[in-house]
């Protein structure tokens, strides 16, 4: 089983708590009506799916039942880190050369 | 109100009023652990913002804790760290915190409970092997200290977890739930026994 470190709780708890909930960072648009239909496809269902690092949202759903954002490699599923909702993308990963 | 109709016997005269606990007075009892069903409490789901704790603190007479996985306790009154704006008050003395809570100006949500969760008790030497049948949490002295609650999940559901004491845990189930979590529980006990 993985363990998944949750921000808010403080420590690693089994994934069994929790649930992922999709791509991280999409911002949504101030204006939605605004929004041109190819701008509001590439929001609502583009996605980039990578082969290695991705940013996702996850829940601690059975637990403080928070979102926060992971990084996560799709390759070998290991989580590189965890952060809070609303902080920004970490701009350097620990243990990745890049 | 509902506190006075909880604590009511009298089945006949008004059954359409009558509160019934489930699971009434349901105990196993395995070599190493014995599972029990507690009786009705008092409890509240309260989130507040960090501003409003010194006066809801004040009001139900127990600190509430800012820790993860961290409880308080004092006077029969529990209350239990379950998110960072999100809190489990547990009464057995039989007084309400929902009413204490009315009082206090600074903003906050509570609402009353009792009759949704259930209560059981796990206790023995074999408790926290009979939880980890289905808790994947580590329920070591080291990880999980006596105070500690948490919610998480035990077999296919989900409920909050306290150690009451070195060998003993309170589990806190849904009362739709809670056939199956004391089902489960006891068959838990009795590997924990093996």
């Amino acid at each position: 089983m993985l363990l998944i470190r949750c921000p808010y709780c403080e420590e690693e708890r089994p994934e069994l708590e929790f649930r992922n909930a999709g791509e991280a960072h999409i911002a949504r648009s101030a204006n939605m009506a605004g929004e041109t239909d190819d701008d509001f496809e590439k929001f609502f269902f583009i996605r980039s799916n990578p082969k290695g690092i991705i940013y996702e949202r996850w829940r601690h759903m059975h637990g403080c039942a928070r979102f926060f954002n992971a990084v996560r490699d799709t390759v070998t599923d290991k989580f590189i880190m965890t952060y809070k909702a609303g902080e920004p993308k970490p701009s350097k990963l620990p243990g990745v050369g890049k | 109100m509902a506190k006075a109709a909880a604590r009511k016997t009298a089945p006949a005269a008004t059954p359409s009023v009558e509160r019934r606990p489930a699971l009434t007075g349901r105990s196993t009892t395995a070599a190493a652990v014995k599972v029990e069903v507690l009786p009705p409490a008092e409890r509240i789901s309260l989130r507040a913002p960090e501003a409003s704790v010194p006066a809801l603190s004040k009001a139900l007479g127990v600190t509430l804790p800012n820790k993860p996985k961290t409880s308080a306790s004092k006077g029969g009154r529990t209350a239990l760290w379950l998110g960072p704006d999100e809190w489990l008050v547990i009464d057995e003395a039989g007084n309400d915190p929902l009413a204490d809570c009315a009082g206090v100006a600074a903003l906050h949500s509570a609402v009353g409970i009792s009759h949704r969760n259930i209560a059981i008790a796990v206790t023995g030497v074999g408790a926290a092997a009979t939880i980890n049948a289905g808790c994947p949490q580590d329920l070591s002295l080291d990880a999980f200290p006596v105070g500690a609650a948490s919610r998480t999940i035990l077999g296919k559901t989900e409920i909050v977890l306290l150690r009451t004491a070195a060998d003993a845990f309170r589990v806190e189930c849904w009362r739709s739930f809670s056939d199956y979590v004391f089902t489960f529980l006891s068959e838990g006990s009795r590997d924990a026994a093996a």
